[in-house]
């Protein structure tokens, strides 16, 4: 690793072989469940362990079932229905809300800032079974009670954290003389904001609203306290699912997240790297 | 670059109709309720719900063009007081324990039900008289006896296997963990049996603060061992994923995992609590009408004894009980399956809804103040 | 030069104002609900009205007066009729376990009987009218705000004379559950320190490349859905499962002794640790980057061996990433609910599992709600302790 290391003893470097034995342990507690998952998923028989034939790769004891059950299942295609509604729904509502905060929390004349960042960030570290709750008696009191759109509400904000803090992030390095620029030679603040601000915060916006999107997504409390039969969605269904009886296709679905949660991950890092380099080429 | 900028327009504009599309779509459905053509029936999940769909959902969604939407829950009245007390129904009928079923009927949560409009027997007789004694409530409908039992799966034990219900709690003879549903109905009064309580004497004991004492210190016994089980399908899958050695179950859970997946499972009749249950109405659904032609249609004799084609539990009307035959799918004669066979009766505990609806409140703050601890 | 300050201080709010209203409307507000229902319960004292005003009188002690058992007796048959006794007997019942059967007894027996004495016939449908006891949990059950939910959440109660005592033995259960959650939480961000700082030393001193292999590895489960890892956590531990199985196969155990590593207190540990551990590595992993290599190489070149070096160099400059990770996985911790609630079994349940009983099953909204002011009141003080010492604008999400 680092060459200062190799100065170190015999007993140092046997120090650094336990770390790294020790780091490959850690490593492989978080991964491996995951990994574990994929291939049980294409298990031939409703089991959730390795059969015999598994081990033995024979292909017999493969099979797209479960994949099958739940593509054709009107239940899970409800479901995720539901899940892309309501997540893009929210999502948007978030984003709109979140980034009109964060530029104004990145203006240094913002009043009382500490205390209103707090204030917005709060929906992310209420513990969620909190806020499901208050929900459920506030809603139920307005008659939202058992609505898409008492879910698209509770989904975006707890979303909006996620997009103040990707958009704040991207507006710390921010050149507010940017915006004096182009105020003086007399744009107006919605033109400056698309000609100057929103280029440079985009990959914010974008890493923000998937951010917000992916925990929508993967919400399951407030859907179990404000979601009735015609709101569930994928992970409501995952949660009757392991809780009533786990079947393999639960696998299957896992997968899939899996999958989908590879396919964030991917748009986050390659819009990380994009500011990156567009923020090192404007250097 | 300007095309490439209109088709960035383009993809924009595409975005923003979809979004409005779904925006709509929201409104709509927090204006009027998505799908309100139906009714929704809450049922018990898995096999049993899957038997009662083709028993008596399916054939009444065919005759009247009424569609059944069929959610699951784990019995009780919580979710249903909820939704009244809050105002906002969305369960229309539900399928219930009885005496969750006269509790709810007296706090007003059910709609009540004239009985004398329900189909006569085919003799004539009323369903009044047709239906045995004590199983009909002012607000219920339709109505099935099952039974508490305990299973074992066959591959648990090599050498002997449990027999009677005092082996559910004797660890030192057959170790390993059991499952047990998280309420106290059924578990109380196994363990007064298992500790030697005739079976007619159960709830005079538990009337008593000692006999309830005594029902938690058996219960006791066996705690550290429990795996705690909430719906219905639970206790075959333990059985089958042997996280559990034996489970108390219902019965036709059991019974249908034995014919329909050859599930190894045995049932352990010995110590059974026979129990039924009613469907009922819930107080204030807006879709009254079709709730009540759903009732009225499960309550005819051939809809309850189409249950018992499909899982292991009879009508609640005597009448009934004459069409009970074969097993719908694999022609198993249902009869030695059925909790009321003689031959399962041998020691057998009549469940006292009248007793859990004056008690089910104290005993369930108790139990759950127990497995807390 | 003070109006053009004000002026761009009204935007810069102006532009916070859409957000703040929308939170303050949609969480704030039902958050403002929970507090409410743990003091405010209307529903005795609105369908009991002329038998509280009576028994405002009463000394407490002595039989009520006839007057105040017509009273009672006519109120409660309008609400049986009504059908709404049902639902106020279980309140007064949850005061004194009892009173539900007294209460809906008394009413049936009573019938349209209109009997010369009231206090005769109530006595005879059930004794325990001529206490002290039944009146008083009536009288307590119509109070409109009340802090017993807060008594109740942390295992006290009110006698029948109004002292604050403890629960009976066999009912404290909300107390521990708190101090299990706490211990739980502890328990778990120390672990996710230990398994935590050594591989975010290794992701902050790789090479580049290596560096950014590495934390996809840790990035991967922090993005892929909570139920999945759950789920995966069940398929792993349960008893015919891979880690049991395995366990088998190279013959550490029996086929008859496998372990139960799920739904209980282990199944919750192990779950909840690799589900939080990425929430430990990242902010470790940021403070880490920014500590020049320098530093310890300078303490090496001066004669420190490596374990001095990192003891007086290198980790007092972690410790602002020590905290930040510590606090943000405690926080986390101390609220969870799925990943219990799943394989958490009975002995790994958590507070937020008794909220959602109370919330969904015994329907006691007053406890669920008093119980979640407690656990809100304990993350908002954490939270105000993380803003202090880390800031909540230095909070990262990749």
């Amino acid at each position: 690793m680092r060459q200062s290391m190799a100065s170190f003893g015999f007993g140092e470097r046997m120090g650094r072989g336990l770390h790294l034995a020790f780091c490959a342990a850690v490593l492989i507690f978080l991964i491996a469940p995951m990994l574990v998952v994929i291939p049980l998923s294409f298990n031939a028989e409703p089991y959730f362990t390795f059969t015999e034939g598994m081990l033995s790769l024979d292909p017999e004891a493969y099979s797209l079932r479960w994949y099958r059950n739940v593509i054709e299942d009107g239940i899970w295609q409800r479901a995720l229905g539901n899940s892309i509604l309501i997540g893009v729904a929210a999502t948007a509502i978030a984003t709109t809300l979140g980034v009109l905060a964060a530029l104004g929390l990145a203006n240094p004349a913002m009043p009382g800032r500490g205390f209103v960042t707090s204030l917005l960030i709060s929906p992310m570290v209420t513990p969620i079974i909190i806020s499901a709750a208050g929900m459920f008696f506030f809603y139920s009191r307005l008659g939202l009670g058992q609505t898409h759109l008492s879910l698209i509400l509770a989904h975006a904000v707890l979303g909006t954290p996620f997009v103040v803090i990707s958009v704040t992030a991207t507006l710390v390095g921010f050149d507010r003389n940017l915006v004096r620029a182009g105020a003086s030679l007399g744009a107006g603040p919605f033109l400056v904001f698309r000609r100057i601000q929103l280029p440079l915060i985009a990959p914010g916006v974008i890493s923000g609203s998937l951010f917000a999107f992916a925990a929508s997504f993967d919400e399951v409390v407030t859907v179990l306290f404000l979601g009735g039969l015609e709101q569930r969605t994928i992970p409501r269904q995952m949660w009757s699912g392991i809780r009533e009886q786990i079947s393999p296709e639960i696998l299957a679905v896992a997968t899939f997240l899996v999958v989908f949660a590879l396919l964030l991950l991917g748009a986050v890092e390659w819009l990380r790297g994009r500011g990156r380099s567009g923020a090192a080429g404007g250097e | 670059m300007t095309g490439h900028r209109s088709e960035r327009k383009a993809a924009a504009r595409g975005g923003r109709q979809v979004f409005v599309t779904f925006l709509l779509a929201a409104l709509a459905c927090w204006h009027a309720g998505c799908g309100t053509g139906g009714i929704t029936v809450v049922s018990w999940g898995g096999s049993y719900a899957e038997a009662c769909k083709k028993a008596f959902f399916d054939p009444f969604s065919a005759e009247t063009g009424i569609e059944v939407r069929v959610e699951s829950f784990n019995g009780g009245l919580a979710q249903i007081r909820a939704q009244v007390e809050t105002g906002n129904v969305h369960w229309d009928v539900v399928d219930l324990e009885f005496a969750d079923v006269v509790k709810g009927c007296d706090e007003g949560l059910f709609e009540v039900i004239d009985i004398d409009e329900f189909p006569p027997a085919p003799d004539g007789t009323s369903a009044r008289d047709d239906y045995f004694e004590g199983t009909y409530s002012e607000c219920g409908g339709g109505g099935t006896y099952y039974s508490g039992v305990y299973a074992y799966n066959r591959e648990s034990f090599s050498g002997e296997r449990p027999s009677t219900l005092e082996d559910f709690f004797d660890l030192g003879k057959f170790p390993g963990r059991r499952g047990m549903r998280r309420t106290p109905v059924v578990n109380l009064e196994l363990a007064l049996m298992a500790d030697g309580v005739p079976t007619e004497e159960v709830y005079a004991v538990l009337s008593t603060p000692e006999g309830v004492d005594r029902a938690f210190r058996k219960l006791d016994t066996i705690k550290s061992d429990v795996v705690w089980w909430e719906t219905g399908a639970q206790p075959p899958q333990m059985l089958a994923d042997r996280e559990v050695v034996m489970s108390t179950a219902f019965n036709g859970r059991i019974f249908n995992a034995q014919v329909l997946e050859d599930q190894p499972f045995t049932i352990v009749w010995d110590g059974q609590v026979l129990d039924y249950g009613q469907l009922a109405i819930v107080a204030g659904t807006p879709r009254i009408e079709a709730a009540k032609q759903f009732l009225l249609f499960a309550s005819r004799i051939e809809s309850m004894a189409a249950v018992g084609r499909y899982i292991a539990y009879s009508p609640t009307r005597r009448s009934g009980m004459d069409l009970i035959t074969t097993h719908a799918e694999t022609g198993i004669d249902m009869r030695p399956h059925m909790p009321s066979a003689p031959e399962n009766l041998a020691r057998a505990l009549r469940n006292n809804p009248e007793w859990w609806t004056n008690h089910a409140e104290e005993m369930t703050e108790r139990f759950s103040a127990w497995l807390a601890r | 030069m003070a109006r053009p300050l004000r002026s761009a201080r009204l935007r810069a709010a102006a532009l916070t104002l859409p957000l703040v209203f929308f939170v303050g409307v949609t969480f704030i507000a039902p958050l403002g609900s929970i507090l409410v229902r743990s003091i405010h319960e209307p529903q005795v004292a609105d369908a009991l009205p002329q038998t509280l005003a009576s028994l405002e009188a009463w000394d407490g002690t002595s039989v009520p007066s006839e007057d105040m058992f017509r009273t009672l007796a006519t109120e409660f048959r309008l609400l049986d009729e009504q059908r709404k006794l049902g639902s106020v007997a279980t309140r007064v019942n949850r005061l004194e376990s009892g009173m539900r059967s007294t209460m809906l007894d008394t009413a049936r027996a009573l019938g349209d009987a209109d009997p010369d004495s009231w206090r005769d016939a109530m006595i005879a449908a059930d004794p325990v009218w001529g206490e002290a006891k039944a009146w008083l949990a009536v009288r307590r059950a119509g109070e409109r705000f009340t802090l017993r939910h807060y008594l109740n959440a942390i295992d006290l109660d009110r006698d029948a004379s109004g002292n604050i005592v403890a629960q009976p033995p066999d009912r404290r259960i909300y107390l521990p559950l708190l101090f299990r959650t706490l211990g739980v939480s502890l328990v778990i961000s120390v672990i996710c320190l230990i398994l935590g700082y050594p591989v975010a030393y290794l992701i902050a001193n790789a090479s580049p490349a290596r560096s950014n292999l590495l934390l996809l590895l840790v990035l991967v489960p922090f993005w892929t859905s909570l139920l999945v890892r759950t789920t995966s956590w069940i398929v792993l531990l349960q008893n015919q499962g891979v880690v049991n199985d395995l366990l088998v196969a190279i013959g550490v155990i029996g086929d008859e002794g496998r372990i139960a590593l799920v739904y209980n207190m282990v199944g919750t540990l192990v779950a909840m640790t690799q589900i939080l551990l990425p929430f430990m590595i990242l902010p470790l992993y940021a403070v880490m980057r920014s500590i020049s290599p320098v530093h310890l190489r300078a303490a090496s070149s001066l004669g420190a061996t490596f374990r001095q070096g990192f003891v007086h160099v290198y980790w007092p400059q972690t410790l602002p990433g020590v905290a930040a990770g510590s606090l943000l996985v405690f926080i986390l911790s101390i609220g969870y609910y799925i990943t219990p609630a799943l394989v958490g079994g009975r002995t790994g349940q958590l507070i937020s599992n008794m909220i959602a009983y109370h919330m969904q099953e015994s329907l006691n909204w007053g406890l669920a709600a008093a119980l979640g002011v407690i656990l809100l009141l304990g993350v908002m003080l954490l939270y105000l302790v993380y803003n202090r010492l880390v800031g909540i604008e230095r909070m990262r999400l990749s």
